[in-house]
């Protein structure tokens, strides 16, 4: 009798994992939440070492020539910013620093204002001196349709998008009043959470720009999986996550760095701190939650 | 008789358009409206999901089912943001034309609908999304167990990617030069390995599969062998 309570309710260090078995989820809230709050609020920060996605990505934009005309899609909603808005400042960022006349546009009904964020904060704030409206950038908005709107832009612009985002004529707007297609355009780039978003670009929109033109797109981690077989044939370059983002980021203000608000251009590399620590604190419950339950079946005598 | 036919002839020539538009520059002007009545057709749904949701909710709320409180908080929104989106309730005035009150811009800070969007659609979005890292990491600890091989190669690929997307995996093998014979312990060489090699694969094999399933329901529903699509009524 005492054998057998001995194995059922064990003491010591296994009796220990088997009772942390049972933990309330509570507590696993309350870990997590301090595993992302402490490092926000201590502003942990690590070094970056880019990857060769972030690399491929970088050159994609760096060798175009200065001045050549991109198209930004914001294909995300607030629900994917906290990955996605990092990767989409510094591309901002990169392109205006480059001289390169930006088009933005979207295919999320929020991406709109996705963009009108990276306008204002970062177009705008650093190089708001050389960019005008309708000669050097023009907002579009967003379209409904999806992948049909990908395949529109592949052979006439002005059928998708006759005016911009606040309703003027975009024969009235320079910068794209002469772009007639897709390829008009030396860089693609979308930043993507889902679909509509990379994949359609590169199934719909990828072969009507010219072979020297670059697409390229940033993404969430749980899309990443689908994108990585269009790397880098048909997709330039890659940024996964907030780690690319990170990494992106570094390499942008390494060669371009400004002189004020810096932590606009830092939110990748701040994000990193909290990533950090709950994975090392997810790691810790499976390694955890797998001894309770080795500790468990030794208490049951190996039956199971 | 005439409610099928006409639906199944415009599907064949608007598809049959499509590919035929590939090989003819000829067609590629018709292509255009084809592709222009669909982003007329996908815009439309957006008022089809509305008066879903409309009824739907009202259903709800007239039978006084469990949480039909819900439903009417959802319709109380919906209608606030549609009427002020809409006719640009409070909107700031545009500076060309200051006395055309549509002209004038809804969607900033300033105005009602912009503040909708910064202070309520925005954190509650990103509040939604974020309560999933506290699902999975109560999920990882009760359910990641390393019952057999399967689970034990997923648990070993995930302990890789969690480390190789932060810092500590440059901290843990970044010391491990590049180009020696050991390099392939490095976090984020494995991580490379993983996803180039092993992910990609298995994608590419999915997305083939997926391409070559798409091709045949096309050419099913083009020459009307699938009519799935069609009122049964």
């Amino acid at each position: 009798m005492t054998t057998k309570n001995t194995e059922q309710n064990p003491g010591g260090m296994r009796g220990f994992f088997v009772r942390l078995g049972g933990l309330d989820r509570r507590w696993i809230f309350l870990a997590m939440g301090l595993s992302i709050a402490v490092p926000i609020l201590l502003k942990l920060r690590f070094p970056e070492v880019p990857g060769p996605m972030a690399r491929a990505t970088f050159e994609a934009i760096e060798s175009l020539p200065n001045g050549s005309r991109v198209l930004l899609s914001f294909d995300f909603d607030p629900a994917s910013k906290a990955e996605l808005q990092p990767m989409a400042n510094a591309l901002v960022h990169h392109c205006a620093s480059k001289g390169h006349k930006i088009v933005f546009m979207a295919l999320w009904p929020l991406g709109k204002q996705m963009a009108d964020q990276a306008i204002k904060e970062i177009l705008l704030e650093y190089h708001g001196d050389k960019y005008e409206y309708g000669t050097d950038y023009v907002q579009l908005g967003f379209k409904a349709g999806n992948e049909g709107v990908i395949k529109v832009l592949t052979t006439n612009i002005a059928e998708a998008y006759p005016t911009d985002a606040s309703g003027a004529a975009v024969s009235g707007l320079p910068l794209v009043a002469d772009a007639r297609d897709l390829g008009s355009f030396g860089l693609v780039s979308t930043i993507s959470a889902g679909y509509p978003g990379a994949k359609e670009w590169v199934q719909y929109g990828r072969e009507s720009m010219k072979p020297e033109a670059r697409l390229t797109s940033g993404s969430t981690g749980v899309q990443a999986s689908q994108l990585f077989p269009y790397y880098p044939a048909q997709l330039n370059g890659l940024l996964v996550a907030v780690k690319g983002a990170a990494e992106y980021e570094t390499l942008v203000t390494e060669k371009y760095p400004v002189d004020r608000n810096s932590e606009r251009l830092e939110q990748g590399r701040i994000r990193m701190g909290p990533q950090l620590v709950a994975h090392l604190l997810m790691i810790a419950l499976i390694v955890l939650g797998n001894i309770a339950m080795i500790a468990s079946r030794g208490s049951q005598g190996g039956a199971r | 008789m005439m409610r099928r036919t006409i639906p199944m002839l415009i599907l064949a020539s608007a598809g049959l358009l499509l590919i035929v538009a590939k090989f003819s520059p000829f067609t590629v002007s018709w292509q255009e409206t084809v592709l222009g009545w669909f982003n007329i057709l996908a815009a439309v749904a957006f008022v089809l999901g509305a008066g879903n949701l409309l009824a739907v909710n009202l259903e709800q709320i007239s039978s006084r089912r469990p949480g039909w409180a819900y439903a009417a908080i959802t319709l109380f929104a919906f209608a606030v943001t549609l009427v002020v989106g809409m006719f640009k309730v409070g909107a700031v005035p545009n500076g060309m034309h200051p006395d055309i009150h549509l002209a004038g811009a809804h969607d900033v800070p300033q105005a009602p609908f912009g503040w909708i969007y910064d202070y309520m659609l925005v954190p509650l979005t990103s509040t939604m999304f974020a309560m999933l890292a506290f699902y999975v990491a109560s999920a990882a600890f009760r359910a990641f167990r390393a019952k057999n091989i399967e689970a034990i190669l997923l648990l070993g690929t995930a302990f890789i990617i969690l480390l190789s997307q932060t810092a500590a995996g440059m901290f843990l093998t970044g010391w491990i030069p590049e180009d020696s014979v050991f390099s392939f312990l490095r976090l984020d060489v494995m991580k490379r390995g993983i996803t180039e090699h092993i992910q990609t694969a298995g994608m590419r094999a999915i997305t083939i599969g997926i391409a070559l399933g798409v091709a045949a329901t096309s050419l099913r529903l083009i020459f009307g062998i699938d009519k799935s699509y069609l009122s049964k009524t």
